[in-house]
C-alpha cells in the first residue's frame, strides 16, 4: 500500500467534493425557506460566470464587473420567485422542481443569446500550481476554493444566527404558515434569498470557469450537485459542505482504487449510487431535519 | 453576410415549405449547392463556428474572385443541430430535395454522420467527414459514398505515435516508453483503444488507457492516477471542457504540459485557451497549420473581410484550427466538383457526379500551392479504394497565446491499418447486405 | 363521453393508417411522423408512469437505450430471430431493467425519487459506453442499425417504417387506453393521489408500483427501438442523454398528465415547435436570420411554455383540447 499516494488521493477527493458544495449551498438556501429544489442553480451558475466574463473582457475592472453582476444576479433571483415562483406556491413540490427545470432552459437559452457561445478564459489571479509540501499535492487554487467555501458558510452562520433577517429567515424554514402567522413577509425573505442564491452561483461560477474555462458546461455542474444534497440532506448548510466532502472522497477513492478494475470513468454513476444508498438508509441525509416525503 | 441571410432564408423556405420560391434564384442548372448542418450554439459551438465560418468564407471566396467554379455560382444553406443526432437527420430530410440538388454533406459530427450513412448511400449523395468519422468506411469499396478525408481516427493514433517516436529518437526507442492514453468516456473516446493496444504490442511501450467520464468537468483522480505511473507522455483524447481541465489538471500534479499531445478534438484555441497558464507547452496534432499567412486566407481576408462579407463574427478567428480546417474543407469540396466537371461537363452536378470527383481527388503538393494552400495542408490522394487519400499529419505547440507548428508533415503507418479497416468493413458489409464493389475492375474499366 | 372520444381516436388512426401513406414526401415521414411516433410512445410510457401512477422520472432516455441495445443484441446473439420478436423481448427486459430501478420508487416520492432515476440515467449510459460487448464488440463505437425483415420482406421505405410504427403504436395505445381504464389503471391513480388512502382501500401499493414501473419500461424500451431502427437507424448511448429524458418529461406537461392523448398532443407539439420555429424565424427575421439564434429562442420559448403550463394549465393540451371541444359544442 502507497500511503503518501492514498493521502493525495484523499485530500484531492475532499478537494474536489468543496467544489461540490459551492454549489450545493444555493440549492439549500433555496429549499430552506421556500421548498423548492431549484434545478436552475447550474444555469444560474453559468449565467453568472458569462456575465461577469464578458463585462470583464469589455474592459471592466474586475470588482466593477463583479458587483455589477451581482446585482444582475440578485434582480434575475427576485424576477424568478415573482414571476416563476410566487405563482405556484401551495403546488406539489415535484411540479415546483418541474418549473425549475424550464427555467434553467430558459437561462441558459438567454445567457447564450445575450453572451454568446464562445469559451472565454477567466483568470482569478490565482495560480492551480501545487504547493510543495512533500510528496503529497494539494493546489494552491483548491486551498483558495476550501477557504471560499469555508468563509460563505461562517458568515451564513452568523447572519442566519444574529440578525432579524436571519431570524426571520429561520422563522419561514422552521413553518412557513407560523411565520405568515406573526407577520412575518415572506415574499421578501424569499427574494432576499434568491438574491443570495445568486450571489452563490456568482462565486461558485467564477470558481468553476477559472477551473474549466467558462463555457456552456458550466451549467451540468448541477448534476454533480445533486447527490451532494441527499447525502447531507436537503436543508441544512453544513450538511452541504460535508456531503460535498463525502461525495468527492468517495469518487475519487472508488475511481482509483475500484474503477481501473471494472472499465473506468465511474465518477458519473458512484455519486449518485452512493445517494441512492443514503436514500434508502437515512432518507433524510446526515444532516437533514425537514420529513422527507416517503412512504 | 446580408446576401448570404437573404439566400439562406429563401432556401429555407423553399425547402420547408416546397413554395415554388425558385422564381427568385438564379437558374439552377448554374449553381452548385452545399447543404449545411452547422451547430453555432450549444456545448461545441466553438468547433461548429470556425469550421462553417471557414467553410462557407471560401465558398464566398470562389465566388467572388472566380465567378464560381467555371462559371458555376457556389449556393448552401444552414440549418442548426446542435451537435445532436435527431436534430441533423431532420435537417437532412429538409434539405436533401432541394433544388438544385446537394452536391454532399458535410455534418462535422460523428453521430451525425453515422445516422446518414444509410440514406446517402440510397440517395447517392457523398459523405465528407474530414479528420473524423467511421475509421472503416476508409475502404470505399464498401463505403462508396463516404469519405473520412485526409484522416481516420486510427491514422491519428498511429500518427501520434510515431510522433512521439520521433521525438524519442527513432521507433526503436519507444520500447523503453511509457504512455498514458486520457481518453473521453464516450464511443469516440473509446474507439481507438484497441489500436493503442495494437501499436503497443508492435514497439514494445508501456501503455496505459484511463477514461474520462463525459463532461470531464473534475479529474483529480485520473491524474491523481498518471501521477503514480509516471508515463513518459499523455496523449489526450478529449471533447470539450475535458480538455482545459485535463491541461490544468496536469499542472496541479505538476505533470509537465509539452508531454501531453492532443487528439484532433483536443487542438483547438479553445481547448488550450481556458486553460490560461497550465496549457503553455501544450501539443497537439492537427491536419492543416493555423494562422494567417498562407496565400488562400489572405485572399479570403482581403477580398470578404474588407468587404464585411466574412461569416465570422469575430474576425480575429480567421486563421484558428476549426476556422483553417473549414477552409481546407472548402478547397476538398471545390476541387472535388471542379474534376467532376471536367468529366460531367460545367453545369450543376448531381451529388453521385460530385461523388466521381471525391473519388478522384487527387491534389499533389505543387497543386496545393497553386490553390494558394502551400503550407497549409499537405496533399491528398483518393482513390476508390482509400477515400481517406493519405492525408499527411503535423504538431503545434500552444505558446499560451497562439499554436506554432512543431514538426514535418508526418506520415501514419497506413499498411499495418489496413486490414483493421478492411475486417471491419467487410463485417459491416455483411450485417448491411453490402456487396462490395470490385475497386481494381472498376478502374480498369475507367482507363 | 368515453364511446365518441374512442370513435374520434379510431377516425384519426384511419386517417394516418389510409390517407396518410399517399402523401409524397419523405420529409413528413422520416423527419416528422416517425419520430413523432417513437416520441409519443414513450411519453405514453412515462405518462403511466408519471403521470397515473405519480412517480417522475427523469431517467426515460436511459430506458429507451435499454430498449434499442436489448432488440439490437437480441437479433445479434439469438440467431434467426425475427424482428417482431425480438421487439416485444427487448421490451420486456426494458421492463425488467425499470422494475430494478423502480425499487427505490417503493420507499421515495417527489423529486428524491426523481433524482433517484437519475442514477439510472448514468450508470445505464455507462454500461452501454463501457462494455463493447453490447454493441456487437464494434470498435467504432457508434452501431448502424441494421435492416429490419419481417417474414422475409425488408421495411425500408419511409412509408413503410411509418406503417411498421405506427402500427406498434396502435397495438400499445389501445393496451394503454384498456390499462388505464381497468381496476389496475385506477389504482394507479389512487397510489398517486394518496398511498395512505389506497392502502385502506386494500390497493397493494408495492404491487402497483412496480407493475406501472415494469409497464412503463414496457412502453419507453419499445419507443427506444423504434426511435433507433425506424428513426435514426444509428444506436449510441450519447444519443439518449438526460435533455433526450427531460424531452419526454416535458411532452407530458405539456400534453397533460395521466392523459392517453396528451402524450401524443405534446410529441406532436414538441417534434413540430422546432420546425415551425426555424420557419418563421426565416420568414420573419429575413436578412438576419442565423439558426443558432433560433435554437436557443427554441429552448427558451420550451422553458417558459412549461412554467406556463405547470401554472395555468396543469393538465395540458389535453385539457385545453377539452375545453375547446366543449365550448364548441355548447354554441352549437
Amino acid at each position: 500500500m502507497d500511503w503518501s499516494f492514498l493521502i493525495g488521493v484523499v485530500i484531492s477527493g475532499l478537494l474536489a467534493g468543496v467544489m461540490y458544495s459551492l454549489v450545493a449551498i444555493g440549492f439549500v438556501l433555496i429549499y430552506k425557506t421556500s421548498g423548492v429544489l431549484n434545478f436552475a442553480q447550474g444555469s444560474m451558475l453559468l449565467f453568472a460566470a458569462l456575465t461577469f466574463v464578458s463585462l470583464h473582457e469589455e474592459g471592466l475592472p474586475f470588482w466593477i464587473a463583479f458587483v455589477l453582476t451581482l446585482a444582475i444576479m440578485v434582480l434575475l433571483g427576485v424576477l424568478i420567485e415573482k414571476i416563476v415562483l410566487r405563482p405556484l406556491i401551495n403546488q406539489p413540490p415535484i411540479t415546483l422542481f418541474m418549473a425549475t427545470l424550464g427555467l434553467s432552459y430558459i437561462i441558459e437559452g438567454g445567457a447564450q443569446f445575450v453572451w454568446g457561445t464562445q469559451v472565454h478564459q477567466l483568470d482569478l489571479g490565482i495560480a492551480d500550481v501545487p504547493l510543495p509540501l512533500n510528496s503529497i499535492l494539494i493546489s494552491q487554487f483548491d486551498i483558495f476554493c476550501a477557504g471560499v467555501a469555508g468563509a460563505i458558510v461562517a458568515v451564513l452562520g452568523v447572519v442566519l444566527q444574529y440578525t432579524r433577517v436571519g431570524l426571520a429567515f429561520r422563522a419561514a424554514a422552521f413553518d412557513q404558515y407560523a411565520a405568515l402567522n406573526t407577520g412575518l413577509r415572506l415574499p421578501r425573505i424569499w427574494a432576499i434569498t434568491w438574491g443570495v442564491a445568486g450571489f452563490i452561483a456568482l462565486v461558485g461560477g467564477l470558481l468553476w470557469g477559472a477551473r474549466t474555462g467558462v463555457q456552456f458546461s458550466l451549467s451540468l455542474v448541477v448534476l454533480k450537485s445533486l447527490p451532494v444534497l441527499v447525502v447531507g440532506g436537503f436543508d441544512s448548510i453544513i450538511g452541504a459542505i460535508v456531503g460535498g466532502l463525502l461525495v468527492g472522497l468517495t469518487e475519487t477513492l472508488m475511481e482509483v482504487y475500484v474503477g481501473p478494475f471494472i472499465g473506468g470513468g465511474i465518477d458519473q454513476w458512484i455519486a449518485y449510487a452512493l445517494a441512492l444508498a443514503f436514500l434508502l438508509i437515512k432518507p433524510t441525509g446526515l444532516f437533514g431535519q425537514r420529513s422527507v416525503e416517503r412512504v | 453576410m446580408k446576401l448570404r441571410g437573404t439566400l439562406a432564408s429563401l432556401l429555407l423556405a423553399t425547402a420547408i415549405g416546397g413554395l415554388p420560391l425558385t422564381s427568385h434564384a438564379q437558374t439552377p442548372t448554374h449553381q452548385q449547392y452545399f447543404p449545411l448542418q452547422s451547430y453555432r450554439v450549444g456545448p461545441y459551438a466553438a468547433g461548429g463556428t470556425g469550421f462553417f465560418g471557414g467553410f462557407i468564407d471560401y465558398m464566398n471566396l470562389i465566388n467572388t474572385r472566380d465567378g464560381g467554379v467555371n462559371g458555376v455560382k457556389l449556393t448552401w444553406s444552414e440549418c442548426e443541430t446542435q451537435y445532436v443526432v435527431e436534430k441533423g437527420v431532420e435537417c437532412y430530410q429538409r434539405l436533401k430535395s432541394h433544388v438544385p440538388p446537394p452536391s454532399a454533406w458535410n455534418p462535422l459530427s460523428v453521430g451525425i454522420a453515422y445516422a446518414m450513412i444509410p440514406d446517402i448511400t440510397a440517395d447517392k449523395v457523398p459523405l465528407i467527414t474530414i479528420d473524423h468519422g467511421r475509421t472503416d468506411s476508409t475502404d470505399g469499396a464498401v463505403f462508396p459514398y463516404v469519405f473520412p478525408l485526409l484522416m481516420n481516427p486510427y491514422s491519428e493514433t498511429s500518427a501520434i505515435i510515431n510522433f512521439i517516436g520521433s521525438k524519442s529518437g527513432g521507433d526503436e526507442k519507444l520500447g523503453s516508453k511509457s504512455i498514458v492514453v486520457l481518453y473521453h468516456g464516450s464511443p469516440y473516446g473509446r474507439e481507438t483503444i484497441p489500436i493503442y493496444q495494437l501499436l503497443a504490442k508492435k514497439y514494445g511501450f508501456k501503455l496505459q488507457q484511463i477514461e474520462v467520464p463525459d463532461p470531464g468537468t473534475q479529474q483529480q483522480s485520473q491524474w491523481l492516477q498518471i501521477r503514480r505511473i509516471r508515463p513518459d507522455y499523455v496523449v489526450l483524447r478529449g471533447w470539450g471542457v475535458m480538455n482545459p481541465v485535463a491541461l490544468k489538471s496536469a499542472q496541479e500534479v505538476g505533470f509537465p504540459a509539452d508531454h501531453i499531445i492532443g487528439n484532433v478534438w483536443s487542438n483547438s484555441e479553445e481547448d488550450a485557451r481556458p486553460a490560461g497558464n497550465a496549457a503553455k507547452g501544450y501539443i497537439a496534432l492537427t491536419t492543416q497549420a493555423t494562422g494567417t499567412r498562407y496565400p488562400v486566407i489572405q485572399q479570403i481576408q482581403n477580398i470578404i473581410y474588407k468587404a464585411h462579407q466574412g461569416n465570422m463574427s469575430d474576425p480575429a478567428r480567421v486563421g484558428s484550427v476549426y476556422y483553417n480546417l473549414g477552409v481546407v474543407n472548402g478547397i476538398l469540396n471545390v476541387e472535388a466538383v471542379r474534376i467532376a466537371q471536367a468529366k460531367f461537363g460545367n453545369h450543376s452536378l448531381t451529388g453521385d457526379q460530385v461523388r466521381w470527383g471525391f473519388e478522384h481527388l487527387d491534389l499533389s503538393v505543387a497543386k496545393v500551392q497553386a490553390l494558394g494552400a502551400a503550407g497549409l495542408f499537405h496533399s491528398i490522394d483518393v482513390t476508390c479504394n482509400d477515400h481517406e487519400g493519405h492525408g499527411y499529419i503535423t504538431f503545434q505547440q500552444w505558446n499560451g497565446k497562439e499554436w506554432n507548428r512543431i514538426s514535418d508533415w508526418i506520415a501514419p503507418d497506413w499498411a499495418i491499418l489496413r486490414p483493421i479497416i478492411e475486417a471491419s468493413a467487410n463485417k459491416y458489409a455483411a450485417q448491411n447486405h453490402i456487396t462490395p464493389r470490385v475497386c481494381s475492375t472498376e478502374e480498369a474499366a475507367a482507363n | 363521453m368515453n364511446r365518441s372520444r374512442d370513435v374520434t381516436a379510431l377516425a384519426i388512426f384511419g386517417v394516418f393508417l389510409v390517407a396518410v401513406p399517399f402523401i409524397k414526401s419523405d420529409y413528413l415521414f422520416n423527419a416528422i411522423l416517425i419520430p413523432f411516433i417513437a416520441v409519443s410512445l414513450a411519453a405514453l410510457g412515462l405518462n403511466i408512469l408519471a403521470g397515473y401512477a405519480g412517480q417522475v422520472s427523469l431517467g426515460s432516455a436511459a430506458f429507451m437505450a435499454i430498449g434499442a441495445f436489448s432488440t439490437y443484441d437480441l437479433l445479434l446473439y439469438v440467431p434467426h430471430l425475427p424482428f417482431l420478436v425480438a421487439l416485444p423481448g427487448a421490451g420486456l427486459i426494458t421492463a425488467v431493467a425499470g422494475l430494478v430501478f423502480g425499487l427505490p420508487g417503493l420507499r421515495l416520492r417527489g423529486f428524491y425519487l426523481a433524482i433517484s432515476t437519475l442514477a439510472a440515467q448514468f450508470f445505464v449510459q455507462w454500461v452501454f459506453t463501457t462494455f463493447p460487448w453490447f454493441q456487437g464488440g464494434d470498435t467504432s463505437g457508434v452501431i448502424t442499425a441494421p435492416p429490419i425483415f419481417i417474414d422475409g420482406f425488408q421495411v425500408s421505405t419511409p412509408v413503410e417504417r411509418y406503417l411498421l410504427a405506427l402500427a406498434v403504436a396502435a397495438i400499445l395505445t389501445v393496451f394503454a387506453i384498456a390499462l388505464v381504464r381497468s381496476r389496475v389503471g385506477q389504482s394507479f391513480l389512487a397510489v398517486r393521489d394518496n398511498e395512505l388512502a389506497a392502502k385502506v382501500l386494500g390497493i397493494n401499493v408495492l404491487k402497483i408500483k412496480l407493475i406501472a414501473c415494469a409497464i412503463s419500461g414496457f412502453y419507453i424500451g419499445i419507443a427506444g427501438a423504434l426511435w433507433a431502427y425506424l428513426y435514426v437507424r444509428t444506436i449510441e448511448p450519447a444519443g439518449y442523454d438526460l435533455d433526450h429524458s427531460f424531452q419526454i418529461l416535458f411532452v407530458i406537461i405539456l400534453g397533460g398528465l395521466a392523459s392517453i392523448r396528451g402524450a401524443f398532443l405534446g410529441a406532436a407539439f414538441l417534434v413540430v415547435l422546432p420546425l415551425l420555429l426555424s420557419r418563421g424565424g426565416a420568414a420573419l427575421l429575413g436578412p438576419n436570420f442565423d439558426s443558432g439564434y433560433v435554437d436557443l429562442a427554441e429552448k427558451i420559448i420550451l422553458g417558459a411554455l412549461i412554467i406556463l403550463f405547470l401554472r395555468l394549465e396543469p393538465q395540458g393540451l389535453s385539457a385545453l383540447l377539452a375545453r375547446f371541444s366543449l365550448n364548441r359544442k355548447a354554441t352549437t
